[in-house]
């Protein structure tokens, strides 16, 4: 694995482009430490994929059929054929450029090709040469040029260090929408065999198991069953949460990251107190084993993927005779709930549109899909003063909240999570405008570029969002960010290990855990980290692991 | 696939040198990924670890998570990076004979 380069050497950027230079002379060098591994042959046999090997991007044969490039021109038709805004995304720019200083990944590494302008000419380039007259006819000088092999791995490379958080989309004044362009390119990679493993791999575990860890259910009951004894022991009360219960009135469905990977097992039990508060005023819910992934790495690899491993999510709903779907604290779940479900695998006329049994508030804007957002779920009980609310037990946090792209862009969930931060913390500030609501930064690591070997590509592309925190951190003393995705929660704790160390990560539902009055509580001294509360630091001598 | 050769073993192992299947396993390879980690000396608490961490697997298809890592051993987190310095995945689970966990962690 390539050795991520310190803090200081990184943040030396040359944003200069080469002079004289076309960037279409220039071709691709693939570097340690910005790509993933290649899939694994049997990760990809797993879902019957085209062209199952084991094959390694720093190789000069990748291991293609000989009719590759048939396959992709034709795959490139089919799709502009099929997407209509693909093929107006493919026609309309006109290169102003408002859209290429917008990249984090551009900013973090000055890397031109990273330019959302750029990186979609390098698609545009091959659909003029095939699939225009003036391309056709003048070639170089109209911006066309041939797919080779090398520009093959050029798509590949850069399609692969994008995220799909559309924050260039939102400067582009035709609405151009790169992420579009990003995710049909994928596609193209894929009719080839040619994903990532950190992609791949999730994609067979859920296939098999209903989630990207490939936990089952035996197994996920274990881990449920560990953060009701961990509840038990901060707060006294012990939580009695069901799985796969038919005739519950509302499915739970949240990313497995947040079962498994720190911190986001805090935010997991943040949600069980959550319910069992609620239980007693009529609140009937059940997790799924089956059912037991938000996060869908499919939509990092086609549609068709996405629509494959998002049909869980309506066939439990189904089986368990619920009314709708409560979901929880997860990104690109988001967008594909909110963009894709209702189409892919809807509509789902079984399900009841969504009413809180607590408040009895309709949640119209979930009429379609049927599922609603945790965060509008508890700002709703907020709102309505259901929640006994003690916001002195986060009071050793200085907090800011990061927005999540697929929530925040995808679907507009700006005030609910900072609703809830503000009822259940007492400081609270804003990173700067620029940085968040729909102007936030990614991760870095989001579409599924969360691993480990593309190290120094995720630090680059995340110093954005690190240069604003550190900004919050330096004025205000904060020292935790809360965010409402499972990507950002793990990706998010190694951006700061990295550039902010003193602040760390956690999701909303962890601090309404902490600040949450459950009936028959013992005194509490810590936070659910095992962390002592204000004032208890001398009592204490819990384990903080 | 790459493969190591260590102490008349053949193991193959993916890009990362984890172990390609738990079922090809055995001591060698604890001695193996003790040399390339750089870890001094193999003490019981390094066994205890591996143990805990293999029992779980053999249960469960998976690595426990950290959390439950550090309970059952009793070693918070720090002491887990003190004994494995790539840390309880890196270190510890590739000892162990382990896949890599992944999704959104």
């Amino acid at each position: 694995m390539a050795q991520t380069p310190k803090p200081e050497e990184l943040a030396k950027i040359e944003h200069s482009p080469p002079l004289m230079e076309g960037w279409m002379d220039r071709p691709v060098e693939i570097r340690e430490g910005f790509y993933c591994y290649g899939a694994k042959g049997k990760n990809l046999a797993a879902v019957g994929m085209p062209n199952p090997r084991d094959w390694n991007p720093a190789d000069e044969d990748w291991k293609l059929p000989e009719d590759w490039k048939e396959i992709v021109l034709d795959g490139f038709k089919d799709r502009l054929d099929r997407f209509r805004s693909f093929k107006l995304f493919m026609d309309i720019c006109v290169r102003c450029g408002a859209c290429a200083d917008k990249c984090h990944f551009f900013i973090g590494s000055g890397d031109p090709k990273n330019m959302p302008v750029l990186r979609a000419e390098l698609f545009r380039s091959v659909y003029r040469k095939r699939f225009t007259t003036a391309g056709k006819l003048f070639g170089k000088l109209a911006g066309a040029r041939d797919l080779e092999y090398n520009v093959l791995k050029e798509w590949w490379y850069y399609l692969y260090q994008c995220t799909e958080c559309r924050r260039c989309s939102l400067f582009c004044p035709y609405g151009i929408d790169t992420a579009e362009i990003t995710i049909i390119g994928r596609e193209l990679t894929n009719l080839l065999g040619l994903n990532t493993d950190w992609i791949q791999a999730p994609v067979a575990n859920c296939y098999r198991t209903g989630n990207h860890l490939g936990i089952q259910p035996h197994a996920y009951k274990d881990m449920i069953d560990f953060f009701v004894d961990e509840i038990e022991e901060v707060t006294g009360v012990r939580v009695n949460p069901s799985f796969n219960r038919k005739g519950a009135e509302i499915l739970f469905i949240t990313p497995s990251g947040d079962v498994f990977a720190d911190p986001g097992t805090y935010t997991a039990m943040g949600y069980l107190m959550l319910f069992h508060y609620l239980e007693s005023m009529g609140l009937d819910i059940t997790w799924s084993t089956y059912a037991s992934e938000g996060g869908n790495f499919g939509f990092f690899t086609s549609h068709e993927m996405a629509k494959r491993l998002n049909a869980k999510m309506y066939a439990e709903a189904k089986r368990l005779g619920v009314k709708w779907i409560l979901g929880g604290e997860c990104g690109h779940m988001w967008r594909v709930v909110h963009q894709y479900m209702d189409t892919f695998n809807g509509p789902p006329d079984f399900l009841e549109e969504p009413v809180s049994p607590i408040t009895g508030t309709k949640f119209e804007n979930a009429k379609g899909t049927k599922m609603v957002h945790i965060t509008e779920f508890t700002a709703d009980l907020i709102k309505h003063n259901k929640l006994k609310l003690d916001p002195s037990r986060n009071d050793n946090l200085v907090l800011t909240y990061h927005d999540s792209c697929n929530t925040a862009r995808g679907m507009g969930i700006f005030e609910e999570p900072r609703y809830v931060i503000k009822n259940v913390c007492n400081n609270f500030y804003e990173m700067p405008s620029g940085t968040i609501r729909e102007q936030t930064f990614c991760c870095g690591s989001g579409a599924g570029l969360n691993a480990g070997e593309n190290m120094e590509l995720r630090m680059r592309g995340g110093l954005p969002r690190a240069n604003a925190v550190q900004h919050v951190h330096e004025k205000h003393g904060v020292n935790m960010m809360a965010c409402i995705c499972a990507i950002d929660r793990a990706a998010l704790t190694t951006l700061m290990e990295y550039w902010v160390p003193e602040v760390q990560i956690c999701g909303v539902h962890e601090l309404v855990g902490n600040a949450l009055i459950l009936d028959g509580e013992k005194d509490r001294t810590t936070d659910l980290r095992g962390e002592p509360l204000p004032g208890m630091e001398d009592m204490e001598e819990e384990e903080d692991v | 696939m790459p493969t190591v050769e260590f102490e008349g073993h053949t193991f193959n192992v993916d890009e990362d040198g984890f172990i390609d299947d738990f079922n090809n396993w055995n001591e060698a390879w604890v001695r193996h990924v003790k040399q390339v980690e750089g870890i001094e000396e193999l003490t019981d608490e390094h066994w205890k670890v591996i143990k805990v961490l293999q029992d779980y697997y053999k249960k469960n298809g998976i690595a426990p998570m950290v959390r439950i890592l550090s309970k059952v051993t009793g070693y918070k987190l720090k002491k887990i990076y003190e004994l494995f310095p790539s840390g309880p995945g890196k270190g510890a689970c590739k000892m162990a004979g382990l896949p890599k966990p992944t999704g959104c962690v």
